[in-house]
């Protein structure tokens, strides 16, 4: 019995530690003030909450670790999860910048607006889409035009653009991605507004994955972000061009496309000097260094 | 008086009004969790329906169910299922027929002829396997046997609706072995034995007694494996090509629905068509998991029936 009472006992002093552990949670959580109410000072601080494209990702750990250690009064947290992701949490507002890979869509700026937010757009990168090939391939380069009836299923044969007789494995990212979708405008559907994908192409996941299918498969042709070129692959010149930082940049490659960050209206405070920062040669440095294309 | 009649009171007296309450609470928390399952499983069916509903009153069900393009991104949208229910199940499939015969086999082995060192290793390390995250099978999968089937079959791709199944089939391997095992272990000792002494050797006694007295537990280890493997997300995505065609045989690139919905929820306008009519695959896949469960249930349910004659 005396044992029971002491279990009894023991519960309830669980139970009180336990709910006076929430109620420190909440106290901290509260304690916490919104980056954009930060007056600006001499000493930067404040918070920035980061979410949104997983292209963007490792870019934006960068960032952040770099302007943390520059300003130790600020913490910035990045989190992946997809462009979509980041943009529904920017209309929530959970986070102060949404990472994305693609466009805010309209459906989006509607939802948007009807939560009383307002996205605004800061293009802070450029990433150029390599086209790739085993190293063993034979072709060196297609024209555009190929590419497209290549990705849209027209041309299946290796032999009908210069190389051997072999059906040709096409490998492209998941549907959902950005990638996908600029490398349809771009390629695919560039003559066509309604052309599609072959429906026989396969869909990876992510841009290493490819990397790894292509590195395999003598027959593959994929895209991959030029962060993800390495020289177990082939890196395809499209119309005359071959893909690197200095092309994308100079725009005389054709397949590139801009990275961006939304916030919830003109930023001010810590946020624009991150922004600020990240746009200054600081923050483009490390965007070449993680493989993108710093903005001219 | 007699101790019967005492014992009780003697208890009676001796409970405190906190040992009483505390027991009240005990007892209504035992009660709410026992709830709580299917309080749960109410909630994720009501909350897919909740969000598929607009894809469901914009593409329709049958529309979906029956259409075989899949261009979510296109505008206007192609939300066509069925090489995704096909590509799940023909992938479940290619698991379901390496894992079962495998696994039962590996559990009669276990439970009725090996003994000492050889049982307790073998069990430990079919527990370790089953505890390998599925994203390590995933990348086995991608440097062994993606190039394996290429070259086997001579194909221009090793992305394959077999090479997807192969892999889950060994995922779903130690869910079998285990559960058959433990069913194999649970028939009482005096069937083996009473089998001996009819004359039949171990191996008789094996298939004509041990292993149809363990049927329903075999049975539901069957079940759970396919549960694990058409549930499963990660290796599928990483080893089918994930290509949305209606596949003519396991040589060809699937797309599950798991794969879809992983692959392309963080991506998609939250609250938009594309988004709903993933709940609306969501949906689709609990609805086949629920009506696989069920099945078995029943099953299982008539087979006990039988026993007990």
């Amino acid at each position: 019995m005396n044992l029971r009472k002491f279990m009894v006992l023991g519960v309830s002093a669980a139970l009180a530690v336990s709910a006076f552990a929430l109620a420190g949670c909440g106290g901290q959580e509260t304690a916490t003030e919104p980056a954009t109410s930060q007056p600006p000072a001499e000493e930067l601080s404040g918070t920035i909450q980061i979410q949104g494209s997983d292209t963007l990702l490792n870019v934006a750990s960068a960032w952040a670790d770099a302007f943390m250690d520059a300003n130790p009064g600020v913490d910035i947290s990045v989190q992946g999860g997809g462009s979509g992701t980041g943009i529904a949490a920017l209309i929530n507002g959970t986070v102060d910048f949404a990472n994305a890979s693609r466009e805010i869509k309209s459906e989006e700026i509607d939802q948007a607006k009807a939560n009383g937010v307002t996205p605004v757009e800061h293009k802070v990168a450029i990433d150029g889409i390599a086209v790739v090939v085993n190293p063993a391939n034979t072709v060196e380069g297609l024209t555009l035009d190929q590419l497209g009836k290549i990705f849209r299923g027209e041309i299946t044969n290796w032999k009908e653009v210069g190389g051997a007789d072999k059906p040709i494995v096409l490998l492209s990212r998941d549907s959902s991605s950005g990638t996908y979708e600029f490398f349809k405008e771009a390629v695919v559907a560039a003559q066509d507004e309604k052309a599609e994908y072959a429906a026989s192409a396969k869909l990876l996941p992510s841009n290493q994955a490819i990397a790894d299918e292509v590195k395999a498969n003598d027959a593959a042709i994929g895209y991959i972000g030029l962060g993800y070129v390495t020289p177990d692959v082939k890196v395809l010149a499209i119309d005359g061009v071959k893909a690197s930082v200095e092309t994308a940049a100079d725009s005389s490659y054709p397949i590139s496309r801009y990275l961006y960050m939304y916030s919830n209206g003109e930023v001010d405070g810590v946020m624009k000097a991150y922004l600020d920062w990240i746009l200054g040669p600081e923050g483009q440095k490390l965007v070449a260094d993680e493989g993108f294309v710093p903005l001219p | 008086m007699t101790p019967a009649s005492l014992t009780p009171n003697r208890r009676r007296l001796g409970r405190t009004v906190t040992t009483r309450a505390a027991e009240a609470v005990l007892r209504a928390l035992i009660y709410i969790c026992g709830w709580l399952c299917i309080v749960i499983l109410l909630a994720i069916a009501a909350f897919l329906v909740y969000n598929s509903v607009r894809s469901l009153r914009e593409a329709g069900l049958t529309t979906m169910l029956s259409g075989m393009q899949w261009y979510p991104t296109s505008d206007p949208g192609r939300f066509g299922l069925a090489p995704l229910v096909v590509g799940s199940l023909l992938v479940t499939a290619v698991a379901l027929a390496l894992a079962v015969p495998v696994g039962i086999a590996a559990a009669v082995y276990i439970s009725e002829f090996s003994g000492g060192a050889v049982k307790e290793v073998s069990k430990s390390v079919i527990e370790f396997l089953a505890a390998v995250p599925s994203v390590v099978y995933g990348l086995i999968g991608v440097a062994v046997l993606i190039p394996a089937v290429k070259d086997s079959f001579g194909l221009s791709s090793g992305m394959t609706a077999l090479t997807g199944g192969i892999v889950l089939g060994i995922m779903s391997i130690p869910t079998v072995i285990s559960i058959s095992e433990d069913a194999l272990h649970a028939v009482p000792v005096e069937l083996r034995q009473g089998s001996a002494a009819l004359g039949n050797t171990r191996w008789q006694t094996t298939y004509k007694v041990t292993v149809p007295a363990a049927s329903s537990g075999i049975f539901a280890s069957v079940m759970l494996g396919l549960g694990r493997a058409i549930g499963e997300t990660m290796a599928v995505l990483m080893l089918t090509g994930n290509a949305a065609v209606m596949p003519h045989g396991v040589l060809e690139s699937v797309r599950t629905m798991t794969g879809t919905i992983a692959a392309e929820m963080g991506e998609v306008v939250q609250g938009g068509l594309h988004y709903s009519v993933l709940f609306t695959v969501g949906l689709v896949l609990f609805a086949i998991t629920f009506g696989i469960n069920l099945a078995a249930d029943l099953v299982l349910e008539r087979q006990q029936r039988r026993w007990r004659r």
